[in-house]
């Protein structure tokens, strides 16, 4: 076995073994299926529970029967009753809320109330506001004594969603969501910022503590400094993929154990096609998703469609490849820092400049989702120190394959340049004790021969 | 033969010159004392050694060749500043570093148990690293650096932080290696250890060689044809017939006889000496004083910062 594997199986093997890495890994898919799983959860429990709701009126009785019933939502119009009687025993009465309507309600705007123990979805509140608004519409044009008005409604009446599909080089339509896209972007350019982060700090740390307990000066009569330090970052490396891809695989087992159990099932089929669909990570064009009746589950299925819509093999080869690329463009320079200070308070003053562009990254990347072709952004994912996190934060919006494996050249080539550099600093500084480094003084490790 | 040959040895780092045409010519199968004050450039001529740093000018030779990155599986080093995996285990620790000096795993394995079972100390086998006492680790440390038996062994002050008993054992391994056959360098400034252990040294002082030799012909060398002589009699006959040609440097009584420690100053011998002598009252011991390694070691860094001024 070379040594260079020796290396990266120990790197590998001491950390993967932790008890911190067992737990980050099991914890972290238990809240991103949460993510996903709560709302949905918490949309199909509200829509199961019938409710009642008293409506009580000022003596006009304008609007009485104007509120339709829906499958859980029940009105009853009490025209003998007052909002006072009723304020204080609705609930005694099996009725979940009183809704009460003011005679002045066609002038004033919050003249209705809905009063109830507990807080209502904001759904029912719009429910009921597009009714009254819809009926005192219809009052007031009735006013103006136009003939045949409901004809002429009906006619008129529109309704407007839009529906965006991008046509790609080929010719094939997809139904996207832009929410959707920016969603990824997000998702993606963060967690490349956060991974970039959690394990070039981790091969800094490495790197500091054989520096301080002085076992490095044995491991070096061994293997080459440069065998010593790839070996840090590629076995750091791979925690992190194991990391990233065990992510995945739970976080999918979690998402398709749990949906049955939680969704009706047309959507659950979805959540699965599209975890079964990024577990393959093959791009689906189009899966065909049963219809469903009411109006806010199309809107749902949309959404369903347009995960479809989503390359996710490219978006996770890329993640990987970015995160690879970045935490070796990274990891480089983290253990450069590590070698050149005695502890890990020292780290401060080199850890600026490789902060800084880390952090510009993030910036430009949250300003690419919602502008993904602004030139800021498009130049940011070419310079390899911020194009790991801004090009995961265009990708999903659609970026031509030429600037993909430009900006993924530049990387590659920059992290073997900069591999290159740091191994000059680490074989220097991991010998020196004591003195406390300064930018010059790396300039001269960088200069020394051999 | 020569195990390994250092030839014209220049290191040079950025404010000082570390190590200035150095030479350095070790017998197979001997002890090699490496010697000199703190800063001399002791470290970094085994660093250079092990290959750690390279020189900018000067050539390794080990083993009849030009030493060559594969050597390091036939060197063995022990730094001054010791140190291992805080949070490792002790076995599988072990393991590592024999792995990287090109054991199987297998071989490792097996010849680890041995010196655990020698030691008596398979006990810490499974025991954290920062679990150990200091002592503890430095036998740990100690095990794998000879655990490839290397043909050459570099202890940097190798009894530093070990109790006398554990020096001892220390000692006692230390011989049994070079019995089966290894050469080894010592760097110390325990100056009894290098006269009880070293065949050879070497003197460096900063950055250059300035003694070098068979240990024996160098105290034979700074000897200062000086005699240590016990008899029965008057110390004041004694003194009077010792003229200009010789110099009283000491005398004490003990037990009732006199010892004086006498200098000859002209190309006189010894029979001379003892024939002078004769008189003064009964030679009952006879001796030639010849100089500890410390006392050469200091005169001749002295000399050579008088020189300098």
């Amino acid at each position: 076995m070379s040594k260079i594997s020796i290396i990266i199986q120990r790197e590998y093997l001491t950390r993967v073994k932790k008890k911190s890495f067992i737990i980050m890994t099991l914890l972290a898919p238990v809240f991103m299926a949460a993510m996903f799983l709560v709302p949905a959860w918490i949309m199909t429990r509200d829509d199961t529970e019938e409710k009642v709701i008293a409506v009580v009126e000022d003596e006009t009785n304008m609007f009485k029967d104007v509120i339709s019933n829906t499958q859980y939502l029940k009105f009853e119009y009490l025209e003998e009753a007052t909002l006072d009687d009723l304020k204080t025993n609705f609930s005694d009465k099996g009725y979940y809320a009183v809704l009460y309507i003011s005679p002045k309600v066609a002038y004033i705007p919050n003249a209705v109330q809905l009063i109830s123990h507990k807080q209502p979805p904001l759904d029912l509140t719009i429910y009921i506001a597009n009714a009254i608004e819809k009926e005192i519409e219809q009052k007031k044009l009735e006013t103006y004594d136009i003939k045949d008005l409901d004809k002429i409604l009906k006619a008129v009446s529109t309704n407007i969603h839009v529906q965006t599909i991008k046509i790609s080089d080929d010719g094939i339509e997809k139904e996207t969501s832009t929410g959707l896209s920016m969603g990824i972007a997000y998702i993606g350019g963060l967690l490349i910022y956060i991974l970039i982060f959690l394990f070039g700090a981790q091969v800094m740390r490495g790197v500091i503590e054989e520096k301080t307990s002085r076992v490095v000066e044995v491991i070096i009569s061994s293997v080459r400094p440069f065998q010593l330090m790839m070996g840090k970052i590629l076995g750091i490396g791979l925690v992190g993929l194991t990391q990233f891809v065990l992510w995945i695989i739970i976080t999918a087992v979690i998402i398709t154990s749990a949906q049955s159990l939680l969704l009706p099932d047309d959507i659950g089929q979805t959540t699965q096609a599209i975890t079964e669909n990024i577990m393959s990570a093959a791009p689906v064009e189009q899966t065909q998703v049963p219809v469903t009746q009411t109006q806010d589950f199309n809107e749902i299925q949309q959404v369903f469609n347009s995960l479809h819509s989503i390359n996710w093999g490219l978006i996770l080869g890329s993640f990987m490849f970015y995160f690879m690329g970045g935490y070796f463009l990274y990891a480089s320079l983290f253990a450069a820092v590590g070698s050149a200070v005695d502890n890990e308070t020292d780290t401060q003053q080199f850890m600026m400049p490789i902060t800084i562009p880390l952090i510009l990254g993030l910036f430009v990347a949250m300003g690419a989702f919602q502008n993904p072709e602004s030139s800021v952004a498009f130049w940011c994912s070419f310079i390899p120190f911020t194009s790991p996190i801004v090009m995961m934060a265009r990708l999903p919006f659609g970026i031509p394959y030429w600037e993909l494996i430009l900006s993924m050249t530049i990387l590659v080539l920059t992290f073997l340049g900069t591999t290159w550099l740091a191994a000059k600093i680490y074989r220097t500084g991991i010998l020196m004790y004591g003195k406390k480094t300064t930018y010059k003084e790396l300039w001269k490790w960088l200069r020394y021969k051999n | 033969m020569k195990l390994l040959e250092a030839r014209d040895i220049v290191k040079q780092f950025s404010n000082h010159l570390a190590l200035n045409k150095v030479n350095l010519a070790v017998n197979e199968g001997s002890i090699y004392g490496l010697l000199g004050p703190n800063g001399a450039g002791k470290t970094t001529l085994i660093r250079i050694i092990n290959q750690i740093t390279a020189p900018d000018n000067g050539e390794i030779f080990f083993n009849n060749h030009k030493l060559k990155a594969n050597d390091v599986f036939d060197i063995g080093y022990l730094p001054e500043e010791r140190g291992l995996y805080r949070k490792m285990k002790v076995g599988e620790q072990a393991i590592y570093l024999a792995q990287l000096k090109g054991l199987s795993r297998s071989d490792a394995i097996s010849r680890l148990k041995d010196w655990f079972e020698k030691f008596e100390i398979q006990a810490w086998w499974d025991k954290k690293v920062e679990e150990l006492s200091k002592g503890m680790q430095q036998k740990v440390q100690f095990i794998t650096t000879v655990i490839h038996e290397p043909k050459l062994l570099i202890f940097d002050e190798p009894f530093s932080g070990f109790d006398p008993i554990n020096a001892n054992i220390i000692k006692q391994e230390i011989l049994k290696l070079k019995k089966k056959g290894a050469t080894i360098i010592f760097s110390t400034h325990n100056m009894e250890s290098v006269e009880e252990l070293c065949t050879h040294i070497t003197l460096i002082n900063e950055s250059v060689s300035l003694l070098e030799g068979p240990m024996d012909t160098i105290r034979r060398n700074y000897s200062l044809d000086e005699y240590e002589i016990g008899f029965r009699g008057d110390v004041n006959l004694l003194k009077a017939t010792l003229t200009t040609q010789y110099k009283i440097i000491e005398s004490k009584q003990r037990n009732g006889e006199n010892f004086v420690k006498v200098r000859i100053l002209n190309n006189i011998s010894t029979n001379d000496l003892l024939k002078t002598m004769l008189s003064s009252g009964n030679i009952i011991s006879f001796r030639e004083i010849i100089p500890s390694m410390n006392d050469i070691f200091i005169r001749v860094v002295e000399e050579a910062s008088k020189k300098d001024k």
